[in-house]
């Protein structure tokens, strides 16, 4: 009981350092330094209140616990990792929203076409596309490959629809200029539509990151070799190494939020010029 | 020789609105032309029907000696537009390197327009900043350079100075005055304002709406070099009177 | 009238009909082998007899339209609702619908609580901003189906089984539109109207109530479209790891498991239907309030 009292205590005083931190520091370093504060915070408070309030391994291991599961097992997690993210999840995630991108630009040069798909990808991208999994696993087997083909139906559409706007958002006196030039539909394309459509395709890079996950995770449900990031995560809650399971966790959040981070300085880099960036 | 010339000029949009009718006008090379009238006059529409952005429905138009759409395969005239129209992710020196890079010039001669026009519009050392990081009459400059950098003989703009307030208006007018005092072009300027057509022009033509159409065209007797204080004369006042006048029948 | 059928009907029903048209004519190719199979060694078959076959089979790799709609119809009756005689994934598709919209549904509001609170508590504390949002990204990077098992182990201890796990699973998908929906609609008041406020010395719950909220709300209503149709999809992944019985994704994998496609099928064109159902319904409750309120809706012709 004491060591959960602590906890609530030192919440408290690492909440008041975080509250001084942000007056203190320049936006740009409190940017940094606070959530990360924060976030260490939380699992200060976890940790401690496992241990205070006596919480059952079979419950919660201590965060302490997963990460050194995370360094004992981490060749299982690795192939787990290539097996989910970077075959299942990755490959899938390029060939749907690459797919997404080409069936734009075709759309892009037909009003007709536009009008049609953008109405019906709006609605399946609303649509819980995620349970097509079990029918991808059964035409493609329970290998990687189903799983990269239940990530690129359930990231086309986003993406579609993110990038058929994103081709449009030119304005009127900027295809006029164009015009003026005689430019070629290519030279239009590459100097004008695709740089105007980059905040918006981005976009849709950033939607379907997480869908691209939880395809592939989902999909290992419903089938997959004694492999793979869902499987080990089905069977662990089995077998109550629950330890492993929030390893696994980490390992997803760490590949997700590192290929979030990377999509971010493209984004940066590319998109420094849209408002919605400008410093 | 003349440069634009139109005879029996008529657009009619979808909806059986009449923008020109029956528009006949010859604009001979060097000469600075103004149109000026209330909206819905045709004013614009007659400059983008020269560029060949809209297509006339009946008469014909010749843009140095071309059909318009000739004229604009060869590049033979520069915009500019109500908005500065500059492309947010390049800069000043990309969004007036584009239209050379698509013509295909080489680097070397790239650079060297670039340069030269920079230094015409007084924005040499802004050509690595991005339009959105400079003012509203810096990019409207950087836009001029932008239809500048080819060269053509003929310049259309269309209101370019329509959205700035009147100090930096002046100055831009001065500007505007002195590159083609020195470039010898042949202009064909939109405006709705009085005294810029007065003070830029050689040529004002005053149009009337509904259907839209050319009510007068008036020579301005001033000699072509203006200076400002131009602007209180005698006979720059009469200019603008005549103007004035032409455009109040007009509205009758 | 015409202009607007032709403009916007003609081409969504162009494609809708090509994509009928090309399911059809994969149906042959795909469903093929099994006639092969079935058939005896030296028997010759037709074409017509191979469409015949691969558009009417019983456990076909890709279920036909028409044998989806009737096997939806079939399952979708209210007769066997309240019957106890079908037992687990055998009753009413009705009944394994309203399952899973009762998670979706709970997992929304409890979405929208949360989602609301946070972006309330981001625009107002310059900390809670600081240390929050970067973290509220984040946990959408982490995928929910990787979580949902230890979310229902964590829970049934507390005595929270069933329902709750399945809205809390379901909300850690749908807080996160509202959030920024809600957060960069409090913040987009008019500057020239917060001034007139000060000038009345209106007090900051006042300012708060006449005009950031009412400003805030365009931005909330898109913003729950896109948080309700991920709650769906939350509540459909909640019932995978969770052992459920019932529920749409539940009956998911237990078709699966038997391989039977034709009610997979169905199960995934009444989830879409929800789906539909939901927005649809939420855009015309939309348009309602913000008629109300005197808002364009997005996408409305100004005219």
């Amino acid at each position: 009981m004491m060591i959960a009292i602590f906890a609530l205590v030192l919440w408290g005083a690492l909440w008041a350092f975080n509250v001084k931190l942000a007056g203190w520091l320049s936006d740009r370093y409190a940017r940094i330094a606070v959530p990360i504060v924060f976030g260490l915070t939380l699992v200060v408070m976890v940790e401690l209140l496992v241990i205070g309030l006596n919480v059952s391994f079979v419950i919660l291991p201590r965060p302490s616990e997963m990460v050194v599961r995370l360094f004992t097992s981490y060749e299982m997690l690795w192939e787990d990792f290539v097996q989910t993210i970077l075959k299942g999840a990755l490959t899938g995630y390029v060939v749907g929203c690459s797919t997404a991108l080409l069936v734009a630009f075709l759309a892009s040069w037909s009003d007709f076409l536009r009008r049609g798909l953008l109405p019906l990808g709006n609605f399946v991208a609303a649509l819980p596309v995620v349970g097509l999994a079990p029918i991808m696993v059964m035409w493609f087997g329970f290998g990687w490959e189903s799983k990269a083909a239940i990530v690129v139906s359930m990231c086309f559409f986003p993406m579609l629809v993110n990038s058929v706007q994103g081709l449009a958002a030119t304005n009127a006196i900027e295809r006029d200029l164009f015009k003026t030039y005689a430019a070629t539909p290519l030279q239009q394309l590459g100097l004008l539509r695709l740089p105007a459509a980059m905040p918006f395709i981005l976009n849709g890079l950033k939607v379907c990151t997480p869908l691209a996950l939880i395809g592939a995770i989902v999909a290992e449900f419903f089938g997959s070799p004694f492999l793979g990031m869902g499987f080990r995560i089905k069977t662990s809650v089995g077998t109550l190494s629950l330890d492993l399971v929030w390893a696994e966790i980490i390992v997803a959040a760490i590949a997700g939020t590192g290929f979030f981070g990377l999509l971010l300085i493209i984004e940066r880099s590319l998109t420094f010029w849209h408002p919605s960036q400008r410093r | 020789m003349s440069v634009v010339t139109a005879e029996g000029l008529s657009l009619t949009f979808p909806g059986d609105v009449q923008a020109l009718k029956d528009v006949n006008l010859s604009v001979e090379a060097g000469e600075f032309v103004s149109f000026i009238g209330p909206s819905g006059c045709g004013k614009t529409t007659f400059l983008r029907v020269v560029a060949d952005l809209e297509k006339p429905t009946g008469g014909e138009v010749r843009v140095t000696g071309l059909s318009p759409e000739e004229a604009r395969m060869q590049r033979a005239y520069g915009y500019v537009f109500q908005q500065p129209g500059l492309l947010p992710w390049r800069t000043v020196e990309g969004n007036i390197r584009l239209p050379l890079a698509l013509m295909g010039q080489d680097k070397h001669v790239m650079a060297e327009r670039v340069a030269s026009v920079l230094k015409m519009v007084e924005l040499d050392g802004f050509g690595t900043k991005y339009p959105w990081q400079l003012s509203g009459g810096m990019q409207q400059r950087a836009s001029i350079a932008r239809a500048l950098a080819f060269d053509a003989e003929l310049l259309l703009m269309d209101e370019p100075f329509g959205a700035l307030d009147e100090i930096v208006r002046d100055r831009l007018n001065d500007q505007l005055l002195d590159l083609w005092r020195t470039t010898q072009k042949t202009v064909l300027f939109v405006t709705h304002s009085i005294p810029e057509a007065v003070y830029l022009s050689t040529k004002i033509v005053v149009m009337s709406p509904r259907p839209g159409r050319v009510a007068k065209v008036i020579n301005n007797p001033l000699p072509p070099d203006r200076p400002l204080e131009v602007r209180e004369s005698t006979e720059f006042l009469a200019v603008a009177a005549e103007v004035r006048n032409t455009l109040r029948e007009g509205m009758d | 009238m015409l202009a607007w059928l032709s403009r916007s009907v003609l081409p969504v029903a162009t494609i809708v009909a090509a994509i009928i048209v090309i399911w059809y004519a994969a149906a042959i190719p795909m469903n093929s082998m099994r006639t092969y199979m079935m058939a005896p060694d030296d028997a010759e078959i037709s074409f017509s007899e191979l469409v015949s076959d691969t558009w009417s089979q019983k456990k076909p790799q890709l279920p036909l339209p028409h044998q989806i709609v009737r096997e939806v119809k079939k399952q979708a009756t209210f007769s066997w609702i309240w019957k106890e005689k079908r037992r687990g994934y055998k009753r009413s598709l009705i009944y394994h619908t309203w399952v899973t919209l009762s998670s979706t549904l709970l997992g929304f509001g409890l979405g929208l609580v949360l989602g609301v609170s946070l972006s309330l508590a981001i625009v107002y504390s310059r900390v809670m901003d600081l240390s929050v949002m970067p973290w509220v990204i984040t946990s959408q990077t982490i995928p929910i189906i990787a979580i949902a098992p230890m979310i229902i182990v964590i829970m049934a201890p507390m005595g929270l089984t069933g329902l709750m796990p399945k809205g809390v699973i379901s909300m850690y998908l749908s807080y996160f539109p509202i959030v920024i929906g809600m957060t960069k609609g409090l913040r987009s008041s008019d500057p020239i109207l917060e001034d007139q406020m000060k000038t009345w010395s209106a007090t900051a719950f006042q300012t708060f109530l006449l005009l950031r909220l009412p400003s805030a709300l365009p931005y909330l209503f898109p913003a729950m479209k896109i948080s309700l149709a991920a709650a769906l999809v939350g509540a459909v992944v909640a019932e995978l790891p969770s052992g459920a019985r019932a529920g749409l994704g539940a009956r998911l994998l237990v078709f699966s498991y038997r391989s039977e496609t034709i009610p997979m099928w169905a199960n995934l064109v009444s989830a879409a239907i929800l789906a539909g159902l939901l927005v649809v319904s939420f855009g015309m409750l939309e348009r309602a309030l913000n008629r109300r309120l005197g808002f364009r809706t997005a996408g409305e012709v100004s005219s």
